[in-house]
């Protein structure tokens, strides 16, 4: 299991394919995502990777974080989310992980907080019926009807749906496919909606029900990793010559 | 600007589509690829553009209807969709309105378009 990524919701386009459809698709952008904690078994019982995105103004981060970002020698961050993983996919501290982490073609899930609706009647929150238009209904057409039985129960039962506050909720959408992503701008391009509003922060897992495919990167796609490889390969064309 | 009106502008720069400068009250001919099992051709479809919609970026999509054998038939192609092989001006018609679907419940003479002989190219 390796660790999933958190991410700003940009908006929402559409990409014209060599084939010709049209694919619609909600744009992420990774923003200084960096590791900023470990989880370990020894420590805490569990492995997990404490990631955090965005910059955040110190004068307006806590004491408590302040240190916290200063234990792990990274610039305070706005968003701040745990994963677990398995213990050989620990990501060391201070870490960048970059949009390459998942592959075109890949299935994800994707889980945000809702866009807040308020206080909703049951039709729109619980896609109920309704009453009728005519036949003697007065006032209460958009109604929820009766809630239960007589005096046998003689009360509603706990979770009866009825209207309420609807949306501002952790929503996980699963299997969306990763269209494309873009390394230099920190893109990933999902195919479908995601929930949350525009600038909203969203998690991406790979997803659960879905086989990980070939080539992905263990333990994570690294901006380190991608900047020691070309510096490798230099001095080793310089020893050639 | 923004990141994804960005995005639209480079991939409607890398579609690399010649757009024709039209109005609703042309008359167009759209040459659309068809695949057929493996083989693919471009059919060519000719009529009225009687709606143009969501500008000219990457969502941009227009309506063409035509009376094909008596029947009205309306097709909606997106303007930058890979498709959509060529779009061709065959008639310019002077028109009052953006969104011609009065057209709709016309048949015949009083569904003529009056051509627009003042038609001045874009500069540039």
């Amino acid at each position: 299991m390796r660790s999933g990524i958190i991410a700003k919701k940009v908006g929402m386009t559409r990409l014209f394919m060599e084939d010709g459809k049209a694919v619609p698709v909600t744009v992420l952008q990774l923003d200084a995502l960096q590791v900023v904690a470990q989880r370990t078994s020894d420590k805490d019982g569990y492995t997990a990777v404490q990631l955090g995105a965005g910059t955040a103004k110190t004068k307006r981060t806590s004491q408590a974080m302040r240190g916290h970002f200063a234990a792990a020698k990274v610039a305070p961050k706005r968003k701040v989310a745990e994963f677990r993983v398995s213990e050989e996919n620990l990501i060391n501290v201070g870490e960048e992980i970059s949009a390459e982490h998942y592959l075109a073609g890949q299935k994800v899930d994707v889980s945000g907080t809702s866009i807040g609706k308020g206080f909703q009647g049951a039709m729109k929150r619980h896609n109920f019926g309704g009453l009728r238009a005519t036949h003697g209904v007065s006032i209460s057409h958009r109604s929820h009807g009766s809630t239960g039985q007589c005096q046998d129960p003689g009360k509603v039962f706990k979770g009866k749906k009825m209207a309420g506050h609807m949306g501002a909720a952790r929503v996980t959408t699963q299997n969306l496919e990763v269209v494309k992503t873009d390394l230099d701008r920190g893109l990933i391009m999902i195919k479908g909606a995601v929930p949350g509003s525009k600038g909203g922060w969203v998690t991406v897992k790979d997803a659960v029900k879905k086989k990980l495919p070939d080539g992905v990167p263990f333990p994570a796609a690294l901006k380190s990793a991608a900047t020691e490889a070309p510096a490798a390969e230099a001095p080793a064309e310089g020893g050639e010559a | 600007m923004n990141l994804i009106a960005q995005l639209e502008a480079e991939q409607v720069a890398a579609l690399g589509k010649d757009i024709p400068d039209f109005k609703a009250g042309d008359t167009i001919r759209v040459g659309y690829k068809v695949t057929e099992g493996t083989r693919s051709r471009v059919q060519n479809y000719e009529g009225v553009c009687i709606a143009r919609k969501n500008g000219k970026g990457v969502a941009g999509s227009f309506t063409v209807r035509k009376i094909s054998f008596g029947e009205g038939v309306e097709r909606v192609f997106p303007l930058h969709s890979t498709n959509v092989d060529s779009i061709t001006v065959v008639r310019r018609g002077r028109v009052r309105r953006a969104k011609l679907y009065y057209l709709r419940s016309r048949r015949g003479k009083s569904a003529r378009i009056a051509e627009d002989t003042t038609y001045k190219p874009l500069k540039g």
